[in-house]
């Protein structure tokens, strides 16, 4: 590939030790590459460890065998060119929406004041430009969850990760997120890791669609290119033949995982 | 309900009490006083006596020596909670080994250290303070150990991946979230500084409100035990409200019940 590897995991491994002194191995062997200005999105059934896989791009966990390399270089503690949207509410709740904003780069050195400038630039830019004296408990999810992006991307990551950030809202709302998202990432294409239970987010979303068996030891059972044209509007792909296809294809293989997942989880409860 | 038609129920509630207390400790019922003044005394004898304090100015000597031991002990005791409670809740290790010890300091009902702390101290403000501060100090310390490791896993983890370095983790997520734990605990520690104040002066002192009280049940001045009551409780009233202001003032960000903030 031409264009440089922005995440590349390559046999990672991730290990859990349980309560009981028993060993939960979440992912098994997990490769994964994101070239620079990539959109991939990870799917898979509930419990499979797709977040785990984003915490350990991110440098929160260790892969307890293979590796991570982030631009060629091998990831040692915090992946300090990343950025993460959390899928729970991740807002410092004692500052307001500016505050939060600012807060990446006051840690960077940056002067307050210009801090606070280009945080209300941002905050204008997410379409909260007015509400950036609010507390995040004055504000509704839609509106927290645009001022956590505009916390992320005024730092300028070079990666992007997101673990079902918009998973908490509202179909409507998570419609118009992915729209800001598509927007906001055109300006600049990083690489983004985007992880969803939601296929059709998915393929809306990203140029490939990386698709994970169901847990424990779940692997990447899947790899598809989505050819949709940019700019894309995700309330039109939606319309899409190819979008039709590429989501039965890719359907086809996601069903059997789900029901796995499905299966695994009820009896999981029943043995408890 | 509207809160004028509040306030008259509250203040009816009062009007009643006290006359109820004055009618049945003057007049005879079936021939006989219900509430022996002796024992009882009357709202008018009280209400005198509260008069005579203040007309005098007695009272403020006494009411300036408490206020200054509650705050003294208020100060010390949170600045000694904050620091313990954060290093204990940062140094897992340390809390373990002292875990029964502190169990056991704060099983032990606090009076009983002040004829020690008069001991040690002499019978001046600070065995007073010291007190309070045996009070204050608990509960601040858990509270802030609380808040400390109770710190959202998110939030923290969005804090490292801000860029965040250790210190600037305690800075902008520690501390701000420990201090919302010890400010939900302001009143009650504020409330609990007053009582090792009275307390302490009650059990041996030259001055304060305790003494004060002391001093009347010593001679069988009842009149004079209840006037010390009413002021003690409007004194702390008064110490609950501003509570109430600080309170309002530092803790914007977090939603009230009502979801209104």
């Amino acid at each position: 590939m031409s264009t440089p590897t922005a995440v590349a995991l390559e046999d990672a491994k991730v290990a859990f030790r349980l309560g009981d002194g028993r060993v939960y191995t979440a992912v098994e062997k997990a490769h994964l590459t994101v070239a620079q200005g990539e959109f991939v999105a990870i799917v898979g059934p509930t419990g499979c460890g797709k977040s785990t896989l984003l915490n350990v791009a991110a440098g929160l966990l260790k892969p307890a065998a293979g590796s991570v390399r982030i631009f060629d270089q091998p990831l040692a503690g915090l992946n300090r060119d990343a950025g993460y949207l959390f899928q729970a509410d991740a807002l410092f709740p004692w500052k307001t929406a500016l505050d939060n904003v600012a807060i990446g780069l006051e840690v960077q050195g940056t002067p307050r004041t210009e801090a606070l400038a280009r945080a209300q630039q941002w905050l204008t830019s997410v379409g909260l430009g007015a509400f950036a004296g609010r507390y995040p408990h004055m504000l509704s999810g839609g509106q927290r969850k645009r001022v956590a992006l505009a916390q992320v991307l005024i730092r300028d990551p070079k990666i992007l990760l997101m673990d079902e950030p918009f998973g908490p809202l509202d179909a409507q709302t998570r419609q118009v997120m992915g729209n800001l998202l598509l927007d906001l990432w055109s300006a600049d294409r990083k690489a983004v890791l985007f992880v969803t239970h939601d296929l059709e987010e998915a393929i809306a979303l990203a140029d490939r669609v990386v698709i994970m068996s169901a847990g424990p030891s779940s692997r990447i059972i899947g790899d598809w290119r989505v050819g949709l044209a940019r700019p894309r509007d995700i309330f039109e792909v939606r319309l899409d033949k190819e979008f039709h296809e590429l989501h039965r294809e890719i359907w086809s293989v996601l069903k059997d995982e789900v029901m796995k997942g499905y299966a695994q989880s009820t009896q999981a409860a029943e043995a408890v | 309900m509207s809160r004028p038609t509040l306030f008259a129920l509250q203040v009816l509630v009062a009007v009643v009490c006290i006359v109820l207390w004055q009618v049945l400790s003057t007049v005879p019922v079936f021939g006989k006083i219900l509430l022996p003044p002796f024992f009882f005394s009357n709202p008018l004898d009280v209400f005198s006596q509260i008069v005579k304090w203040f007309a005098s100015g007695v009272i403020w000597k006494h009411l300036a020596i408490t206020l200054t031991e509650s705050i003294l002990a208020f100060v010390i005791g949170s600045l000694g909670g904050v620091l313990i409670g954060f290093w204990f809740a940062r140094q897992p290790l340390v809390a373990a080994v002292f875990d029964p010890y502190v169990k056991m300091v704060n099983a032990l009902p606090r009076v009983v250290l002040a004829p020690i702390f008069a001991l040690w101290l002499g019978l001046g403000i600070w065995s007073k303070v010291a007190l309070g501060v045996t009070l204050v100090f608990f509960i601040v310390f858990f509270n802030v150990y609380q808040g400390v490791k109770e710190v959202s896993r998110t939030v923290l983890d969005n804090g490292r991946m801000l860029g965040m370095s250790e210190r600037q983790l305690m800075r902008h997520v520690y501390w701000p979230s420990a201090l919302s734990w010890m400010f939900s605990s302001l009143h009650t520690s504020v409330g609990f500084a007053v009582v090792g104040a009275v307390v302490g002066e009650y059990l041996g002192s030259a001055a304060g409100l305790g003494y004060l009280i002391q001093q009347a049940e010593g001679v069988f001045d009842v009149a004079g035990v209840f006037a010390g009551m009413f002021v003690l409780s409007a004194f702390v009233i008064l110490i609950d409200y501003g509570v109430t202001l600080v309170e309002r003032r530092l803790l914007v960000w977090r939603p009230t019940v009502d979801g209104r903030g």
